[in-house]
């Protein structure tokens, strides 16, 4: 198949001609197959967010090229982008709409990247439709159809903004540390329903993690970010094999320096 | 008696249509817009100079909601298209409403006295006064809350109400945020405008001050119709801040009555807004302060 995301000498920097300048992407080259499943991994501030950030538009790139399925998007804002893109943050509270119902936080995602018309927000159709999907993530939440997602645990909205970023298939799926703010058990649990979903529908897939374990447990493909550049990038039948230490001797090879990075979690 | 309170009612119902666009912004878009202090005025002084002109009474009420909504575009690009804080943009364009409504008066203000007026037509069915700003203000208003309800339960309108909630998420979904706030900021001052030409016309009257406090008036209405008549569900939310209008105007009729001196009606306005909206903060506060010691672990 072909390269549903290339991406050509992207660069970044943070508060230009400061004292805070900061360099988050150094000419960052990239191409995703599509299908892919890729996790990243790396320190605090070695670009991950930053390199999710701007293939969804929140930042515009100081220099390089982004095509998503082929299309050059590089200069489209981020909302216009979204008709490609699914996305789950970091912080359950910013994926959905809080004072809205489930039903409706669910009715908007799935019009995403449509016109909205004045057609009526949630269908009849649609209300049994999203039932049966929220029975299948198992959190009681297929009777809380009409209840407020503010109301929701963080375990609960960050699996609900999950079903909201796949509800409209995407042609990419940006995962950018959703786990990191959840309890341990509830991070399993939204990780396994994560790769359900990708599994399913042989979703295209960038996630971001703080966890090594996960980052070579899940996906075909692993990348590590250090200072703005990819330094590692292994996938296939090398990935499989790959392991905790591996992956610290990697980092230490490419950084040339320990890994000292505590909310890396080795575990 | 009786009589004051029929007209705190009828004109409590004439500016429940500014507070309801007062609702759209503050309560819906999470916006404090200040622009229905030159809005209201605007509709109005177009409203009254246009039938003082000649032109029929429905002709320069359309007009006077048109321009309001125009008044809501100007302040939406303000503040999506160049950035300028909401706060700001609302204030800026209000103070420049207030040449463009002494322009549209020609001087500081305009009588349409024994002019028809909306309120005229219905009188020559043997209506008092009073009982023609009811009629018309509460059919007006129901249709606005029932149109307004309709509205945002569509697609657009959902947009709408998830921009103010979380416009984050909204982008994710792919909705062009910034015309979700410039609509509902031109429903807003639409809304306003269409109420400030429906008092104007009530006092057969326009002056170029008529607009100062307004906010403060809107969004005293919007807390007393909150609190007393609660917040279920989108219809019942409009209606109940349609109806704090109303209340509103009886409290003050009421005060007035008592022997409070008219000057001081926008100090105790003031207060009031400024002792409901700290009230969150304030029982929070004392919530914890009752906490016996020890007890605040989180």
């Amino acid at each position: 198949m072909c390269d549903l995301l290339q991406i050509k000498g992207l660069a970044k920097t943070f508060n230009r001609g400061t004292p805070n300048e900061k360099s988050a992407l150094a000419n960052i080259n990239l191409v995703v197959d599509d299908g892919d499943f890729i996790t990243m991994i790396g320190g605090n501030g070695a670009g991950k967010s930053t390199l999710l950030n701007c293939v969804a538009g929140v930042y515009p790139p100081d220099a390089g090229e982004i095509r998503i399925d082929e299309v050059n998007v590089t200069r489209w804002s981020e909302y216009r982008r979204a008709v490609y893109l699914g996305r789950v943050f970091q912080d359950p509270m910013m994926g959905t709409a809080a004072d809205m119902t489930i039903k409706e936080n669910l009715a908007l995602a799935r019009r995403r990247g449509q016109r909205r018309t004045l057609r009526w927000g949630v269908t009849a159709g649609e209300h049994e439709k999203y039932r049966e999907m929220l029975g299948e993530l198992e959190l009681g939440l297929e009777s809380r159809l009409t209840g407020k997602v503010g109301l929701l645990s963080g375990g609960q909205r960050q699996a609900l903004t999950l079903l909201m970023a796949i509800l409209k298939t995407p042609k990419l799926l940006l995962l950018d540390e959703h786990t990191a703010a959840l309890d341990p058990k509830t991070a399993d649990k939204v990780l396994d329903l994560t790769n359900r979903f990708i599994q399913a529908d042989k979703l295209t897939t960038m996630m971001v993690t703080h966890n090594m374990r996960h980052a070579l447990q899940l996906g075909n493909r692993l990348l590590m970010m250090h200072e703005g550049r990819i330094v590692v990038d292994v996938r296939g039948e090398d990935k499989r094999r790959l392991k905790v230490d591996d992956l610290l001797q990697l980092f230490e090879r490419a950084s040339g320096r320990q890994l000292d990075n505590d909310r890396m979690l080795l575990s | 008696m009786g009589q004051i309170l029929t007209a705190a009612v009828a004109l409590g119902l004439l500016w429940s249509i500014m507070v309801i666009g007062v609702y759209i912004t503050y309560r819906v878009l999470d916006i404090a817009d200040l622009t229905v202090e030159g809005s209201i005025t605007l509709g109005a002084a177009i409203c009254t100079s246009m039938i003082r002109a000649g032109w029929s009474p429905v002709v320069g009420t359309a007009l006077a909601f048109g321009a309001g909504m125009l008044a809501g575009l100007a302040t939406g690009a303000l503040h999506t298209k160049l950035k300028i804080p909401a706060l700001l943009s609302g204030i800026l364009t209000m103070i420049a409403l207030w040449s463009v409504n002494l322009r549209v008066m020609g001087s500081a203000n305009v009588s349409i006295l024994r002019m028809p007026t909306l309120f005229t037509f219905i009188q020559r069915f043997g209506v008092s006064r009073y009982f023609s700003w009811i009629i018309l203000g509460g059919l007006l208003a129901l249709a606005l809350v029932t149109a307004l309800y309709w509205f945002f339960g569509t697609e657009l309108g959902s947009a709408i109400r998830a921009t103010g909630s979380n416009p984050n998420m909204v982008r994710a979904q792919g909705v062009h945020t910034d015309n979700m706030v410039i609509i509902g900021l031109m429903i807003s001052n639409g809304l306003v405008a269409l109420s400030g030409a429906l008092i104007g016309q009530s006092q057969s009257f326009a002056d170029i001050q008529m607009g100062m406090g307004s906010i403060v008036i809107g969004l005293a209405s919007l807390i007393v119709g909150e609190v007393l008549f609660g917040k279920r569900g989108f219809y019942m939310r409009l209606l109940s801040v349609a109806l704090g209008a109303i209340i509103y105007r009886i409290i003050i009729a009421l005060v007035m009555e008592l022997g409070m001196n008219p000057n001081d009606l926008k100090l105790f306005t003031a207060l009031t807004v400024a002792a409901a909206l700290s009230v969150p903060y304030l029982s929070a506060a004392v919530r914890v302060k009752r906490k016996p010691a020890g007890a605040a672990r989180v």
